[in-house]
């Protein structure tokens, strides 16, 4: 499946300074591992050593943050945005 | 550029340690964790803090800010009042008991504390427009503070917000847009628009200016410690939105015992949440370390943050001073604001009936030690709220102006 992932300036190094690649992958799991093989190191930004999901990085498959979903096991359609930014809040 | 933040030398990141230079930036290369100020205080005295101004600005020398802040075109808040609440105290079995009242800001709530930290560090990077994702009350610290600073101002807020929020953060000028969503999705947002063109040159208080901003909370540790006569409250609650306001209060007090401006005295510190938006009392009560995000629903709007970027640090705060996090529903939040304003004068905002409620259910739970001196925060004003009590806010009676008519109440 082809996806759009949508990078944080923070990572934008990895991306030659692309806020916007494509990627490719059933789901969010396959979509990271093909980003990492297209951007080598980029995967361990996202993920910690144990390959989850780093607890201050949100992920958004469409509109849904994926820790709602089924997290790296979100399924990624064809032609969906994956959004990768860093958790911030105070409202 | 020359950049001048007082006593802040770096920034270094809350997860891995790493430091970087002074900059807007918010989250950490190695490992996206949040960034925050780190200091050299070098020696700080009593005497240069109570000489000071009645303002944040008493504790410049403590934040990451010029030492001629002052002097500079702001919104000056901060040393609002620490009130003795014996009736309340009373009410609710508690032998000392104050309120910490932050309604008393320039625009009504506690956001203008970290606004005004984050104006500075707009100024400093030579930002021209002030933005910020906000609940309702940041928006209005926000647009209030940009019109002050001359600077432009766009802030975002969900659309369903409260009337009174609305034209709070209107009325100072600037562009509001309202988002169809959530917070967490205004937040988000924000956070996009950053990587933007779009967005270049925009300080957004609580995203790019986020270790500058959040430090702001810190001056109510500070300001509770001065007013209790240089000494730490036993315990102290605090409500959760994104869990800043609280990890900062921590930090503070924890500078205050370092730098010898008080004695080191343990204190228990506890959050409060509304149910309708309660994933870090969840958390808590199941004892995970790390907090699963809720969709918000919960007439506490200010506190209504169903992803808490700061929820793993409250979580270790809470369980390391042996306080707790609790929640409360809708109806005991209105109750509480009830209670607070029967029995103290105090007119609280939603927020204000979440703490206080809180406070009533740890008392009886047992959480909290009823001799022990506490500390209640109330970060906003009811006015902005009014929708929360009106339905029973209404005339005792309506008569005619005779005293037959009014006689006939009684």
């Amino acid at each position: 499946m082809s996806v759009s992932v949508r990078i944080p300036t923070i990572l934008r190094t990895y991306t030659g300074g692309n806020a916007e690649v494509s990627g490719e992958g059933a789901t969010l799991r396959d979509v990271l591992a093909k980003l990492d093989s297209d951007y080598p190191g980029i995967g361990a930004r996202i993920l910690d050593e144990s390959g989850k999901i780093r607890r201050f990085v949100n992920v958004y498959v469409g509109e849904e943050d994926v820790r709602f979903a089924q997290g790296l096991d979100t399924p990624a359609p064809e032609g969906t945005q994956i959004s990768i930014i860093p958790a911030v809040a105070g409202g | 550029m020359s950049l001048d933040f007082g006593p802040a030398t770096a920034l270094s990141c809350r997860e891995c340690g790493a430091r970087y230079p002074l900059g807007p930036n918010f989250a950490c290369v190695e490992c996206f964790g949040p960034l925050e100020a780190a200091y050299d205080f070098g020696d700080v005295k009593r005497s240069d803090i109570e000489s000071g101004p009645a303002s944040i600005w008493r504790y410049r020398s403590l934040l990451p800010v010029p030492a001629d802040v002052a002097s500079k075109p702001n919104m000056n808040p901060g040393w609002t009042p620490l009130v003795k609440a014996g009736n309340l105290g009373r009410a609710l079995g508690l032998k000392s008991l104050y309120v910490k009242d932050d309604s008393g800001n320039p625009t009504h709530s506690f956001k203008d504390r970290v606004v005004a930290i984050a104006v500075e560090a707009a100024r400093n990077f030579g930002f021209h427009t002030l933005s910020c994702s906000s609940t309702g009350n940041l928006a209005g610290a926000v647009t209030a503070a940009a019109a002050r600073a001359g600077l432009d101002a766009c802030v975002f807020i969900p659309a369903g917000l409260e009337q009174a929020k609305i034209a709070m953060a209107r009325v100072f000028g600037g562009r509001l847009i309202g988002i169809e969503g959530t917070y967490d999705e205004v937040n988000r947002f924000c956070s996009e628009l950053i990587g933007d063109p779009m967005g270049d040159k925009w300080g957004f208080v609580n995203v790019n200016l986020r270790p500058y901003y959040a430090e702001g909370s810190k001056t109510l540790a500070y300001e509770i410690a001065e007013q209790l006569g240089w000494r730490l409250p036993e315990q102290i609650v605090i409500p959760i939105a994104s869990g800043s306001q609280l990890t900062k209060i921590d930090k503070g007090f924890k500078e205050l015992i370092r730098l010898g401006l008080v004695d080191d005295a343990p204190y228990k510190v506890f959050g409060a949440q509304a149910l309708g938006c309660s994933p870090v009392s969840a958390a808590y009560k199941a004892g995970h370390d790390v907090v699963q995000p809720v969709k918000p629903d919960t007439i506490a709007k200010s506190l209504a943050i169903g992803n808490p970027a700061d929820g793993p640090y409250v979580l270790d705060i809470a369980r390391r001073t042996g306080g707790a996090v609790e929640d409360v529903t809708d109806a005991e939040i209105v109750a509480a604001i009830k209670l607070l304003a029967s029995t103290e004068g105090i007119f609280a905002e939603t927020a204000g009936g979440v703490t206080v409620g809180v406070l009533k259910k740890l008392v009886e739970t047992g959480q909290l030690d009823p001799e022990a001196e506490t500390v209640v925060l109330n970060t906003g004003d009811g006015l902005k709220t009014l929708d929360a009590v009106a339905a029973d806010a209404q005339p005792t009676a309506v008569i005619r102006p005779s005293l037959d008519a009014f006689r006939a109440t009684v």
